[in-house]
């Protein structure tokens, strides 16, 4: 992946910034440029609180190569509190200990690495709560 | 439009091909077709492809394979629609002659994923999901379907054996095509202890990585009976398009793109689900075949598995499943996949499937060819041309 690329997605993997529709107030994650049930174009910037609920989730075994340091890894949609499903690896949790409905809450982890040489991309996990 | 025929098929087994290129299978499929048939060109070429450029350096097979084919075309082109490929070319085939645009056109899907040592077929397989917000975070594209199978096991109360059903009906098809990958059956054990690729999808809920090129003759109904062969109408070629992304939908285990194309489809050809002798469906993974049956309308929604017994899904069931061993067993040459299960479907039709496996007086069956997580979907009814 090419650094301008991971850049302008900053905003995303490090804020879980999405989008609102300033018409009908939908929500979405990853953010739009029109809303996907009124059509509007009016759409402006929404942060995510970053908690919300395990839907359904895997250990991946047979991964994507620049994932293959973290085999085995769990990845799951989670229901975000304010509505939209996201999809995102789980950490700091194991397999056996996931289960559907699992409260989870965001944080900040190295996603993975390109290469050698190549950039070390940062992003959003999901762990269960610290209380 | 006018109605369109298939009067010539051609295909290359599914194999580990490492002594053919990505143009010598689809051009031995394509001369294949056009032999069966007993034409020399046709008017148009559509490819379905989708790995050719990320793992082969290949893109614009259109003009590359009309050449090796040695065609005279006014059209030659590749479409891409991941797993959907192959039937995004027939659909487009189909279209062109429908339209009148031109007098005869062939689709070919073809598909090299297994000779790669620096690319990864599964990183390829990847794209045909969201690159920043799925793939970027870890999911291969079997990841993807493990999180459909794990919902759909957890809301509907249903335990893994109820899938073994589809793979082992699928395995013991392809016993009997030559042209499949995997020719051996499979027993519930087996399934029950396969290694697991992405909790809970296991190797043997899994179509195999393979090579392989299907290629179809399409020209006006009207004109088919000066061939040789038994023609094939197309009587309906539908499309469903639905999120890339399964988070972005409402229900994952309902997929809406597979209800589209098949209401779509069977109301173009005026027939409902009774009508069908059986069904190609897209069984890349056994968690797919479920949800695809559900949404087509062929079982309630939660009670697809319920079909995975011989009597129903059987050769001589009521609905034959994957006859020639479907994805799972044929294989998943991906962009190709789209383009054998037509060619199946076909040669069924013909009344020319191996003893074993002709579903008797096969008058009509339905084929569906899905990319992505159902993302795209064409569902295709072909019809034996009345003598």
């Amino acid at each position: 992946m090419d650094l301008p690329r991971i850049w302008r997605l900053k905003s995303q993997r490090y804020k879980l910034e999405g989008s609102q529709c300033k018409s009908c107030q939908k929500l979405s994650f990853p953010p739009v440029q029109v809303c996907s049930d009124c059509r509007s174009q009016e759409i402006e910037p929404f942060r995510f609180a970053g908690k919300g609920s395990v839907y359904s989730f895997s250990t991946v075994y047979n991964p994507l190569t620049q994932f293959t340091e973290f085999v085995p890894y769990v990845v799951a949609l989670i229901d975000l509190a304010e509505g939209p499903r996201i999809t995102a690896q789980l950490t700091d949790v194991k397999p056996e200990d996931v289960s559907i409905g699992m409260k989870v809450e965001m944080v900040i982890r190295k996603i993975s690495e390109q290469s050698d040489k190549g950039a070390i991309v940062y992003g959003y996990k999901f762990r269960p709560p610290i209380k | 439009m006018r109605k369109v025929a298939i009067v010539g098929i051609g295909q290359v087994p599914v194999r580990e091909h490492w002594d053919s290129g990505l143009r010598e299978m689809a051009v031995r499929a394509i001369l294949d077709a056009m032999q069966d048939a007993d034409v020399r060109n046709c008017d148009a070429l559509y490819v379905g492809n989708m790995l050719a450029g990320y793992l082969s350096d290949q893109s614009n097979l259109g003009a590359l394979l009309a050449d090796y084919a040695g065609l005279q075309v006014s059209e030659a082109v590749s479409l891409e629609a991941a797993c959907g490929s192959g039937a995004a070319a027939f659909r487009q085939a189909v279209l062109a002659v429908a339209s009148g645009m031109v007098e005869s056109a062939i689709a070919v899907g073809v598909e090299k994923l297994t000779e790669h040592s620096d690319v990864s077929p599964t990183n390829g397989l990847a794209t045909a999901a969201d690159a920043d917000f799925e793939a970027a975070m870890g999911l291969s594209f079997v990841a993807i379907n493990a999180l459909l199978m794990r919902r759909y096991m957890h809301e509907y109360k249903c335990r893994k054996e109820n899938f073994a059903g589809f793979v082992i009906n699928a395995h013991d098809n392809a016993r009997h095509n030559p042209h499949a990958m995997f020719r051996q059956a499979i027993h519930l054990e087996q399934y029950q202890h396969a290694k697991l690729i992405a909790d809970p999808i296991n190797l043997l809920d899994s179509s195999p990585i393979a090579d392989g090129a299907a290629a179809v003759v399409i020209v006006p109904a009207e004109q088919a009976k000066q061939f040789a062969q038994p023609a094939v109408i197309v009587n309906a070629c539908e499309v469903g398009v639905d999120t890339l992304s399964l988070s972005k939908r409402k229900d994952p285990l309902k997929l809406g793109a597979v209800t589209q194309s098949t209401q779509r489809a069977m109301q173009t050809a005026g027939i409902n689900h009774t009508d069908i002798d059986l069904l190609e469906a897209h069984d890349a993974f056994s968690v797919m075949t479920t949800l695809a049956l559900e949404a087509a309308g062929f079982a309630e929604y939660g009670q697809g598995t319920q079909l995975a017994n011989p009597a129903t899904i059987g050769i001589n069931g009521k609905l034959p499943l994957s006859t020639f061993g479907g994805l799972k067993a044929r294989g998943h040459p991906v962009g190709a996949t789209g383009m054998y299960q037509i060619v199946e479907a076909v040669t069924q039709l013909r009344h020319q499937a191996p003893d074993a496996i002709q579903v008797s007086d096969a008058k009509r069956a339905m084929v569906q060819n899905i990319g992505g997580s159902a993302s795209y979907v064409v569902t295709t009814i072909l019809e034996r041309d009345k003598a």
